[in-house]
């Protein structure tokens, strides 16, 4: 019991829940979706600055939710800053694949391995199906942002 | 640890019942067998919905091998049959809550249908701009919902009773909402977030010297503890099957019978028709006015066995029974480091809501799942009470009839658990 238990709160997760990164507001015109999960009451911002190029130079996020969530969304942006949303959108659907299947291989996703591995920490809620949907809403939520949704529920 | 049965208890006749044993009371529930991830099942989460009794799950399955056909239409035996065990249904129902009446016993699908339906016959036939209602700030979403729709409909006036930090009601802010204008009063009787059992006494009786009638959301209370409509006085009363330890898809809307006989249909179809031509119809008396189509008639039998079960255990010692859980689980809990339980309400049920410092209630529900304890996370379908107190979510262990004191210590120590991983 306790091995699965400390598979999903690792060091990094308890970590990243406790003092999220890039925990703020930016100012407009930043891009913003909301996103929340009405099964548990859990909300979340993500802003994202873009630059010309399409690059994410700035993302950030504020809400409440518990540790996955936090910490997904905080390793969230401490991993887009700098990429483009082309590859923002690439890391969606990776991470996606990499919370929900067991047999998923980073090298074979199309995005940086290196960026991907540090994410390797939220695996674990592959064993724990009805919390996927923690670990994801930051994702979510940062792709409704970049395209210009206004609000998303992950049910 | 406290011994887990509660001593010698009076029943609801005020005769003395042998003491409640709790271990014979779970060999009535096949599902307490079950092992979670190879841990026996500790089951906290009751108030969400309660497991089945075999005197319930055999009750269905009898009718439907012996007697099952449609109700109210057949000429033929089994139909006549099926008629007479869904009255006899109702009769129970009667008996279980102290109706003056079984034409008082509307069959719905659980509380959420008995509320809607109240909004849309009374509500929209007898309350127009400008009238009020009362709420309170306990109010579970189906008893704050379908008054909106009204409110967005009619343009009424929704009023919201407070409560203090403790999840106690406040009777004399409440009494101060009232006004000439209120037409109604809709609380819960036991709160399902925090456990709070509110003073429905004082409550209908301030309502009905203003002149308001009160519907009370019994849906937490009916397992709990023994209901008397006719001492209570209340106008409707709405509560759910699946919390009583009864099937799903059925529930209970009681109405005054004089009230009941001014209300206009709520669907219509048929069952509720006396006659129907082209140009009108016309609407048989209730309950049957409110039952259009064919019932849950399972359901319905299931759920008289449910009423027959608690009956039988006696009211008296599941209550006795449960505020012991009550007590030792507080008493456990509100020693652990960092924990805090919310609503400390002078008279509650056996529901305990709480919070850990650093902890949100959803990692607490994951952590105490793999413990094989059954707990729910999250805002209880409550949100503006999450919100008065300041929460985004709390965990909530809601104890019914086959739970144990074993249960508590066995919640208390995966609490420890918690506490370990986010340390
Ligand atoms: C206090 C209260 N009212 C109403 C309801 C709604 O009951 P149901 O979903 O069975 O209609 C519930 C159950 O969730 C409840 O706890």
């Amino acid at each position: 019991m306790l091995d699965e238990l400390r598979e999903l709160y690792q060091e990094v997760i308890l970590d990243h829940g406790r003092s999220p990164r890039n925990f703020r507001r930016l100012a407009e015109p930043a891009r913003h979706a909301h996103g929340q999960n009405p099964m548990c009451g859990d909300t979340l911002d993500v802003y994202l600055k873009i630059g010309a190029d399409g690059t994410i130079e700035d993302v950030a996020f504020e809400g409440k939710g518990c540790a996955i969530s936090m910490a997904s969304a905080s390793l969230m942006t401490e991993t887009l800053k700098g990429r483009q949303i082309t590859e923002a959108e690439r890391m969606f659907d990776a991470f996606h694949r990499l919370c929900t299947e067991e047999s998923f291989d980073a090298a074979t996703a199309g995005v940086d391995e290196d960026a991907l591995e540090r994410l390797q920490v939220l695996a674990g809620v592959r064993a724990f199906p009805v919390r996927v949907k923690c670990a994801t809403l930051a994702w979510h939520t940062m792709k409704a942002a970049i395209e210009g949704g206004a609000a998303v529920t992950t049910e | 640890m406290l011994a887990s049965t509660s001593r010698t208890a009076m029943n609801d006749e005020g005769r003395h019942s042998v003491s409640f044993d709790v271990h014979r009371v779970r060999e009535d529930f096949p599902i307490l067998k079950r092992r979670i991830r190879g841990r026996p099942l500790v089951y906290l989460d009751s108030a969400a919905s309660a497991q089945k009794p075999k005197a319930v799950l055999d009750a269905m399955q009898v009718a439907q091998e012996t007697i099952y056909a449609n109700v109210h239409r057949g000429v033929h035996t089994l139909s006549q049959e099926a008629t007479d065990a869904f009255e006899a249904a109702r009769e129970k129902l009667r008996a279980f809550i102290n109706a003056a009446s079984a034409d008082e016993i509307i069959f719905v699908r659980g509380a959420t249908e008995g509320i809607n339906l109240v909004a849309a016959t009374y509500g929209r036939k007898f309350l127009s701009a400008g009238d009020e209602i009362i709420l309170s700030e306990l109010e579970h979403h189906s008893n704050i919902v379908p008054w909106q729709l009204l409110q967005a409909e009619k343009g009424i006036v929704i009023k919201v009773a407070p409560i203090d930090d403790d999840g106690n009601f406040l009777l004399p802010a409440f009494e101060e909402l009232l006004s000439p204008r209120t037409r109604l009063v809709a609380v819960t009787h036991v709160s399902n977030a925090l456990g709070t059992v509110t003073p429905v006494r004082a409550i209908i009786e301030a309502a009905h010297r203003a002149g308001a009638k009160v519907l009370l959301d019994g849906c937490q209370a009916v397992p709990h503890m023994a209901v008397d409509m006719q001492a209570l006085d209340v106008d409707f009363y709405a509560f759910s099957g699946h919390k009583m330890y009864g099937p799903t898809g059925i529930g209970v809307l009681y109405g005054k019978k004089e009230l009941l006989a001014t209300m206009p249909p709520y669907q219509g179809g048929g069952e509720m028709i006396s006659t129907v031509t082209f140009a009108k119809s016309t609407f048989k008396e209730p309950p049957h006015r409110f039952e259009a189509g064919t019932p849950a008639i399972v359901e319905a039998i299931g759920l008289g066995a449910a009423a027959d079960y608690l009956t039988a255990l006696g009211r008296e010692a599941v209550r006795a029974h449960e505020q012991a859980l009550l007590a030792y689980a507080s008493q456990r809990l509100s020693a652990l480091p960092g924990l805090q339980i919310v609503g400390r309400a002078a008279e509650k049920a056996a529901i305990v809501s709480f919070v850990m410092e650093g902890v949100h209630a959803h990692d607490i529900g994951t952590i105490l799942d793999r413990a094989g304890i059954a707990v729910r996370a999250g805002h209880h379908c409550a949100q503006p009470l999450m919100e008065r107190l300041g929460l985004a979510a709390t965990a909530r262990a809601s104890f019914g009839l086959y739970n144990t004191m074993e249960d508590v210590d066995a919640l208390a120590d995966a609490l420890k658990i918690v506490r370990e991983i986010f340390a």
